[in-house]
């Protein structure tokens, strides 16, 4: 009974259909940046956004209208600084992540005001998501999901093999640059749901659970979808009952269906 | 004189203060089966790269099928087989079906959809090369042998024209590294696919190719190994292992 009437809440409905969107994206763009190494330019992007968040909240702008164009670029500068200074990948992700927090802080600090806003978005709260957030989720995720399919075969390419990739034709540069933007996009997305400090972990915990068990690509694709959304669902639906912080609800849940996947694969494989 | 497919003409490559590919000429014929040979950094991998069109170059022209490397897009007349799979991750969950069925995109345009007609082309060539029921495994599964069949078959699968193996056998038992190299005399005697191979292990060039390409950084000899074979006079670099081995190769 209770259940029913859990289910009936506004803020619940949102929460559910905003975060399916959200895990199935997020499941998708982790399982190719932990292929690819880069797990951890989430975890920068987050910081960053952190920064842009602040900078909306001191100017007075919508933050995440903010936090989109200074996250992508972000995104782009890390890519860049890693191929073109001589820079490893996890250096260029520490420069910009400090630099987003260190700028966050600054502005917190300069404003005097907006200190309980901005910390909000540190831990996320995806029950108390506005209609507006939830438009927002559910068209940001639509277009990277449109752009994973259209560049599925391209994407898989390059995340496999990059060099043999660019002998069959595939623009490996374009296909960076659409990575970086599509994790950008799925960070700020994230932000909302779990929070900039769990935004990592809604990326890599699905999509390492669907390597324990996946010999395919495309199944490790939907078994990381499955895994993510369920978390989701049931982070919310825990953290209702329990009166617990959703978004670390979130990743408690992610982090559970890892240890199953990982002690079955060690028993039976 | 068959069509020429490959004209490379002073070509130069520098990484940062290394020259390491320094004013090469020569021409590809259409079923010519080419050995590239040399020493340890030689520069052998690095003008196979420049062949495929993957680096850039400090100066020269590479013509390829008729076009201007830096214009090229037949992407489907050319197979490659990677130097010892060195770029494979090991937990990547790609299945052998999923592998060879990349060879395809170079044909496609976007979206590229895989299709049943392309999954019955994989499955055939799977077939060709003796690896069918492989191809639901995961690709770091297989020996070193079965997944240089698999990168053998990724590079066929779009029946090209031009074929650049580079060192294909070092992770082939002695057994394996014969059936594979019969295999690729085969796809050029009878398919008459070009064939450039790199390989330090010149007994196989002299048992199998028609032409040697021998380079340090620079081109040393270029031409039918029948012609190499010969004994040249002030030929300081063949004259005693690398000559022997291959006129020994060839009879």
């Amino acid at each position: 009974m209770e259940i029913i009437n859990f289910l009936q809440y506004s803020f619940v409905q949102k929460a559910f259909l905003a975060g399916s969107f959200v895990a199935v994206v997020c499941s998708i763009l982790g399982l190719f940046l932990v292929l690819r190494k880069m797990s951890l330019i989430g975890d920068g992007l987050s910081h960053v956004s952190f920064g842009a968040i602040a900078l909306g909240l001191f100017f007075g702008f919508y933050p995440f209208y903010v936090a989109i164009p200074v996250v992508m670029i972000a995104s782009f500068f890390i890519l860049k600084i890693s191929e073109k200074a001589k820079i490893y990948g996890d250096a260029a992700i520490g420069i910009v992540s400090s630099v987003g927090i260190a700028g966050g802080v600054i502005l917190a600090s300069a404003s005097n005001g907006f200190n309980v806003d901005l910390f909000s978005y540190l831990f996320g709260n995806i029950l108390a998501i506005s209609n507006t957030e939830v438009i927002l989720s559910i068209v940001l995720s639509l277009i990277v999901m449109i752009l994973v399919y259209v560049f599925y075969w391209d994407l898989f390419s390059a995340t496999f093999d990059e060099e043999y990739a660019k002998t069959t034709g595939v623009k490996t540069n374009f296909i960076n640059i659409l990575i970086a933007f599509l994790t950008a996009i799925t960070v700020i997305l994230s932000v909302k749901m779990v929070g900039v400090m769990l935004v990592s972990a809604l990326l890599i915990l699905p999509a390492v659970t669907a390597l324990q068990l996946s010999k395919k690509f495309q199944v490790a694709l939907l078994m990381s979808s499955f895994i993510s959304l369920f978390s989701v669902l049931l982070g919310i639906t825990f953290s209702f009952f329990l009166d617990l912080p959703t978004g670390a609800m979130i990743v408690m849940m992610n982090f559970l269906f890892f240890c199953l996947t990982f002690f079955y694969r060690k028993v039976f494989d | 004189m068959n069509e020429i497919i490959i004209d490379v003409k002073n070509v130069s490559i520098r990484f940062g203060q290394n020259k390491v590919i320094d004013d090469i000429s020569f021409q590809v014929e259409r079923g010519d089966f080419i050995g590239l040979a040399g020493p340890n950094g030689a520069g052998k991998t690095t003008l196979a790269k420049a062949i495929l069109c993957l680096l850039p170059l400090e100066s020269g022209t590479i013509t390829l099928f008729g076009q201007h490397g830096a214009r090229f897009n037949y992407f489907s007349k050319i197979g490659y087989l990677p130097q010892k799979n060195s770029n494979l991750n090991s937990i990547f969950p790609a299945s052998v079906e999923e592998v060879v069925s990349l060879g395809l995109l170079a044909a496609k345009k976007i979206p590229k959809v895989i299709t049943k007609s392309d999954q019955s082309k994989v499955r055939k060539t799977l077939g060709e090369l003796g690896i069918l029921k492989l191809k639901n495994k995961m690709l770091s599964e297989l020996s070193g042998g079965q997944q240089q069949r698999v990168l053998l078959a990724r590079a066929l699968v779009s029946e090209p024209e031009l074929l650049v193996f580079d060192e294909p056998s070092t992770a082939l038992d002695p057994a394996s590294r014969n059936n594979f190299f019969r295999l690729i005399r085969t796809l050029n005697r009878k398919k008459g696919i070009t064939i450039i191979l790199i390989t330090h292990d010149t007994g196989y060039i002299g048992n199998y190719a028609n032409k040697l390409l021998y380079i340090d950084r620079r081109l040393v000899y270029f031409g039918e190994i029948s012609a190499f074979c010969k004994p040249k006079k002030g030929g300081h670099f063949f004259e005693k292992t690398d000559n022997h081995i291959i006129w020994h190769q060839h009879n």
